[in-house]
């Protein structure tokens, strides 16, 4: 038998076209992925960054400022008039928390399905949720009016000795979120922890040492550390998956709990999740198309990532297509005079202009990544992405806007306009995102280090190029 | 006061079959390092599967109780608020504050009880101060066995460690 197994032919190496890309091209070493990726940080600031942070600047303070003016004024400052009371600011609340969702797909849903190309892309993508959250976190913040009992949100005793009310769905959107928040900020920093080390490594002068020695926690490299890294970190991967799906899930019950037609539909949550995956990856091809061209990063952000974030996109964005069918759908088949006229109303009423902008971007212009002519154009996969992130802001208009403005009444009747003071808030919103990520791109390693170290050839004791000789093991 | 021997090898397989051979030489003081965890690595030193799932799973049933006792106790004890004639305490609508902070509760078990398992935060540590060793987190592969090592011999060691195909080997001072 022993000879039979001996004798058994050899695998021929698959034909060309079945080979697999490989993750970091041009068969970079282990040392030139930490060289290429801390380069960014130990360089002098590129011009370009100075040209994209003074503008990011100057659209943050524009945000403080609409900030200062809200809250001293209150929220008839903004175009929340009965009956629409819901406007602009739970729009891009919604839109922001749900570009976030990308980022976390990447880091935690493709980790457990074991897709080794999200190591290239998942440090800029979870540091964009973090930025997205926090950017989504001030509209519900500022949109209670009286930002000065924002704390009676959570269950802290006050002096009334009344708790907060946990059936309403909108506490459970607190907690949603403050997890949310809270977990994609850890499994960030303990994903950082090994690159922070590698950056203290390198540093020539005593004072980044320190700076970066400290949060870097003493790390060495160490295997018996690696044992429980690892395990710490399929756990957060682990724990941040029904985490994420259950973020927009409770985004969506704010609305599918009330009565209200156009919002009480059972299709809400997965709807909201896959939609929010789709204009997070919409948001990740933005940043990172022009970032691996101006980083030198092509590398390792390689056209074969660009082209499995395309057919993310395209998987996700017909799930949200035969959700916006479904719905109209169940509007008829449910024989309910009321959701038939909101959704009859939603395309051709008076903001149907809005409902039409939301399918031409989210259901018609993704299903141009069928085509792999568009998936491997960077500019045609740079104009589509932006598309999405305009479809899924109005798909949230629609939502919101469309199923209030027309009440049960026609005496109620309105139609909804944002003021200025709602266009800045949101321009602003962008200002505070881009700051953050610049400041995050100019001050901490945005490729994961060790982690794409892991997936090259050269890291694989099993592989001749990691020094294996064959026939061991 | 010495704190132990380092050897450097020139890739994963050369470090794999030298954790190998330490681990059947029987030492228990003893490391390998590298930028990156190194697949099947735990195996080749002799690792038990990492207990950090406990810490996580204790943090997890803490959050899960925390959240559906305190929503009992404040909704249905301490203050009841009657709500659109809903029952005061209910398990469905306390579920989702629940399950969040089961999340939260997982998250920061695992990862305190991997600084924990890790006795990290460590800023000082012997193998910091060494030159070379700076490139464990770069592209070196290192392995180190500590002078406190019931086996550990000054002479024997090295000669063990010569036979590992070691590129490097030097004593690193505490």
């Amino acid at each position: 038998m022993a000879a039979n197994v001996a004798n058994k032919p050899v695998l021929a190496n698959p034909p060309a076209e079945l080979e697999r890309v490989p993750l970091v091209e041009n068969n970079r070493s282990i040392g030139w992925i930490s060289d290429a990726v801390s380069r960014i940080v130990e360089d002098k600031t590129p011009k370009w960054w100075w040209a994209a942070f003074v503008p990011s600047f100057i659209f943050m303070t524009i945000l403080l400022t609409m900030l200062a003016y809200q809250i001293s004024t209150g929220v008839g400052v903004w175009g929340n008039h009965a009956p629409e009371m819901w406007g602009w600011d739970i729009i891009n609340f919604v839109w922001w928390i749900g570009i976030g969702h990308a980022g976390t797909l990447i880091s935690a849903i493709l980790f457990l399905l074991r897709q080794r190309w999200r190591t290239g892309v998942n440090r800029a993508a979870e540091a964009m949720t973090i930025f997205a959250v926090m950017c989504a976190g001030i509209f519900p913040a500022i949109h209670v009016g009286r930002v000065w009992y924002d704390w009676w949100l959570f269950p802290i005793p006050n002096p009334y000795n009344v708790w907060p009310q946990f059936r309403s769905p909108l506490m459970w959107d607190v907690f949603a979120v403050s997890t949310y928040f809270t977990v994609s900020v850890l499994f960030w920093y303990i994903g950082l922890v090994p690159d922070l080390a590698v950056i203290r490594d390198r540093a020539k002068t005593r004072l980044r040492k320190i700076l970066y020695g400290i949060p870097a926690l003493g790390w060495n490299g160490s295997n018996r550390h690696w044992n429980n890294y690892e395990k710490c970190y399929l756990i957060l991967a682990g724990v941040s998956t029904p985490l994420v799906l259950s973020v927009h899930s409770i985004v969506s019950l704010d609305f599918a709990v009330s009565q209200l037609p156009g919002w009480h539909t059972t299709i809400f949550p997965p709807y909201f999740v896959a939609g929010a995956i789709f204009s997070g990856f919409g948001m990740v091809l933005t940043l990172l198309l022009p970032l691996r061209k101006l980083m030198k990063l092509e590398d390792i952000i390689t056209m074969r990532h660009v082209d499995l974030m395309c057919k993310v996109t395209l998987a996700t964005g017909s799930i949200v297509g035969y959700a916006y069918c479904m719905e109209f759908f169940i509007a008829w088949y449910s024989g309910n005079p009321y959701e038939k006229f909101t959704f009859w109303n939603r395309a051709f009423g008076p903001f149907g202009w809005s409902y039409f902008t939301m399918m031409t971007c989210n259901v018609l212009v993704p299903q141009l990544f069928w085509m792999k002519r568009f998936r491997t154009n960077l500019v045609a996969v740079f104009i589509l992405s932006i598309l999405v992130n305009i479809g899924m802001w109005f798909e949230r208009f629609v939502i919101v806007v469309t199923s209030l403005h027309r009440d049960f009444l026609p005496s109620s009747w309105g139609y909804y306009k944002p003021t200025p003071v709602d266009i800045l808030t949101f321009l602003g919103t962008f200002g505070l995102f881009f700051t953050m990520f610049l400041l995050f791109l100019r001050f901490l390693p945005m490729i994961a280090v060790s982690e794409v170290k892991g997936v090259t050839p050269q890291a694989d004791p099993h592989h001749p190029l990691g020094g294996a000789k064959g026939g061991h093991h | 006061m010495k704190y132990g021997m380092l050897a450097e090898f020139a890739n994963p397989a050369d470090l794999m079959h030298a954790a190998e051979k330490i681990r059947d030489g029987g030492f228990r003081r003893w490391d390998v390092f590298s930028p990156y965890p190194i697949h099947g690595m735990n195996q080749a030193m002799g690792l038990k599967n990492s207990k950090v799932g406990w810490f996580g799973f204790i943090g997890g049933c803490t959050g899960y109780t925390t959240g559906m006792i305190m929503i009992w106790w404040m909704n249905a004890l301490d203050y009841p608020i009657a709500v659109g004639g809903k029952p005061m305490f209910s398990p469905f609508a306390a579920f989702p504050p629940s399950y969040e902070l089961t999340i939260l509760f997982t998250a920061f078990g695992s990862i305190f009880g991997m600084l924990l398992l890790n006795r990290l935060p460590r800023l000082h540590h012997p193998l910091l101060k060494n030159k070379r060793f700076a490139r464990a987190t770069h592209d070196g592969f290192f392995l180190v066995i500590e002078t406190t090592d019931p086996k550990y011999s000054e002479t024997e060691t090295r000669k063990l460690l010569e036979t590992t195909g070691s590129q490097h080997i030097e004593v690193i001072e505490e």
